[in-house]
């Protein structure tokens, strides 16, 4: 389904290059950046990601609305575990965070429920609650200020910050 | 604290007339009342002392212009231009000569004097039906002359109560958040000003990121979300003391708060594993009551002004949607159920009609319903705006609006607006920096 709308858009582009016979390269570029930053309205791309140790990334993404955590988002979370185990001295914040299009309390609420279903998966790969804080900033943080898809995706996130 | 320094005293100066003009007040600006404010005269000696003491050149001119913005920005009044005017103040308020007004067709006129005595201010003004020829009231008061703003706001409380036969909103205050800096790192502080704008004070340093204030509509206190020590929890402050104070003991994120209509108690939602519920706590015997038990995320409450219900709004349907329940937590019924989101639920004080903000298909609309979710009415559409905050008299709703940025991220701003219940008048309040989160007071004066 998904695919065929693809293709149906690749289609569409090359007819309308045919017409006007210009510009091909350029428009498919853009489409295929947009496209593979997000997966959904999940953001799957790199761009805000840091690292707290090597092949650890420090957050994960979450659909609007949502506190579900994607295969990667939970992939993201076991590397993070496995560091934390490795490292138990070190005790994480996790900062949970909405996007602008949501009233500022509910958002609240949100990056909470958020930070905690990142807090859920990290405990049952191990990792004890003591070591862990969860601190919602709903929609007063955003990493991008931009008011599209692409930067709400990015700002819908929690990360887990070293705490000492 | 602010009525305690003040005391403004009023004289009532008993007259006999009956209402002739009326104002409907329903149909906002359509068909404005058109009335004259002349002056308030000034006699030479009290001129020179209040300009001493003042730093205005004629206080008089001063406080009729008070009154004429406040009756302009309600919609429902069209001050007429000084400059047509043919009687001079001070005889004006002797005797008007109403064929003169009738003329420039004003239906009202607000004369007046102030004079220096003994160190106060005092006012005297007089409110007079044109057409019927006739005083429709007189009133004096005495004050200290530092409040002769609040003088301005007074007499036009007084004019919109005698005029549309409601309590006004003009003598009150707004209490907000202060933004300023990059939308990635903006630094929020509490603001405080007058219901137009003047006297904007800031009440913290922006050290921290405080969010949504509220007015207790009992007293000068405040309630309000800080980020102090990075743990968000609610607040109470004294804004005539500076004090402030945690409320509750909470092992997690409290937030949204508001006062209870009698000012006595707190509610608001409390954070812990992914679920919000609502508490109250009870400023007396700080005794904490859970009032909602439920996975989903309940926020956002209200009481009404008998303090018998509370709105409030949740994602236990899987969409954020506006409820009401007894002030105990039982009889929960969804209310809202139109297309799109519902949330930030207020409580009129008149107890009609219930404000909320509406997300749908990419715009965010505020609006008013019916207590039992019927009679949706739009008011007004944006592309982000928020937080409605009524009026004391339930006539009009405060909230903030931002703007979409451009590509590159640049643009963002954020301001308050009002809008009245009609859905005609709306109108941005002029602040010295951004601001969000408007909370409305009651009247300083009752």
């Amino acid at each position: 389904m998904r695919l065929n709308k693809i293709f149906k858009n690749t289609l569409l582009v090359f007819i309308a290059c045919l017409v006007l016979s210009a510009c091909a390269t350029k428009k498919e570029v853009a489409i295929d950046k947009i496209e593979g930053q997000m997966q959904g309205d999940v953001y799957t791309g790199t761009d805000t990601v840091e690292y707290l140790a090597d092949g650890v990334p420090d957050r994960v993404f979450f659909a609007t609305n949502e506190s579900i955590l994607t295969t990667a988002s939970r992939e993201t979370l076991r590397a993070q575990a496995a560091w934390l185990r490795k490292n138990p001295g070190i005790n994480v914040v996790l900062e949970g965070h909405a996007d602008e299009r949501g009233t500022r309390e509910y958002n609240l609420a949100l990056g909470e429920r958020r930070a905690n279903a990142a807090k859920d998966y990290l405990m049952t790969y191990g990792i004890s609650s003591d070591r862990i804080t969860v601190l919602s900033y709903g929609k007063e943080r955003p990493v991008d200020s931009g008011s599209n898809p692409l930067a709400w995706s990015k700002n819908r996130r929690s990360v887990t910050v070293k705490a000492n | 604290m602010i009525k305690k320094i003040i005391s403004i005293l009023l004289i009532l100066i008993p007259i006999n007339a009956f209402a002739l003009i009326e104002v409907d007040i329903t149909r906002g600006n359509l068909n404005p009342l058109p009335l004259a404010v002349s002056p308030l005269s000034i006699d030479e000696n009290s001129r020179k002392s209040f300009e001493r003491i003042l730093k205005k050149e004629n206080i008089g001119e001063e406080i009729s212009s008070i009154v004429e913005n406040n009756l302009r920005i309600s919609g429902l009044f069209n001050p007429l231009d000084k400059k047509a005017f043919l009687q001079a103040p001070d005889i004006a308020n002797l005797k008007p000569r109403f064929e003169d007004w009738n003329l420039i067709k004003a239906q009202a006129l607000i004369t007046g004097k102030v004079n220096f005595i003994d160190d106060k201010l005092r006012v005297e003004f007089r409110l007079w039906d044109v057409l019927a020829a006739k005083e429709m009231m007189a009133l004096a008061f005495t004050t200290v002359p530092n409040n002769w703003r609040r003088v301005g706001h007074i007499i036009s409380d007084k004019v919109y109560q005698r005029l549309t036969g409601e309590k006004g909103y003009f003598d009150t205050r707004i209490i907000y958040v202060s933004e300023e800096g990059p939308k990635t790192q903006r630094i929020k502080k509490l603001a405080i000003m007058d219901q137009d704008g003047a006297n904007n004070k800031f009440l913290t340093l922006g050290n921290e990121l405080v969010l949504t204030p509220r007015f207790n509509p009992a007293s000068q206190m405040v309630t309000y979300l800080s980020y102090f020590k990075n743990m968000p929890r609610v607040y109470l402050l004294d804004i005539e003391t500076g004090t402030q104070e945690v409320v509750g003991d909470f092992p997690g994120m409290t937030f949204a708060p508001r006062f209870s209509p009698d000012g006595k108690k707190i509610i608001m939602s409390f954070a812990k594993d992914g679920k919000s519920d609502i508490y109250t706590m009870n400023l007396e015997n700080r005794i904490v009551e859970k009032i909602t038990n439920h996975p989903s995320i309940d926020t956002s409450p209200s009481y009404s002004p008998d303090g018998k219900y509370i709105t409030f709004n949740s994602d236990r349907s899987g969409y954020q949607q506006i409820y009401v329940m007894k002030n105990d937590g039982s009889e929960v019924k969804r209310i809202s159920f139109g297309n799109g989101l519902y949330g930030t639920p207020v409580w009129s004080p008149r107890g009609d009609l219930i404000a909320f903000t509406k997300l749908h298909k990419g715009k965010f609309y505020i609006g008013v319903m019916r207590t039992d979710g019927s009679g949706e009415r739009l008011l007004t559409e944006n592309y982000y705006q928020e937080a409605p905050s009524w009026s004391p008299n339930g006539r009009v709703l405060i909230f903030y609006r931002e703007t979409k940025t451009n590509a590159k991220g640049e643009g963002f701003s954020a301001k308050l607006w009002s809008i009245d219940l009609t859905g005609y008048n709306e109108r941005q309040i002029k602040t010295p920096t951004d601001a969000s989160d408007p909370s409305w007071s009651s009247l300083l004066s009752n």
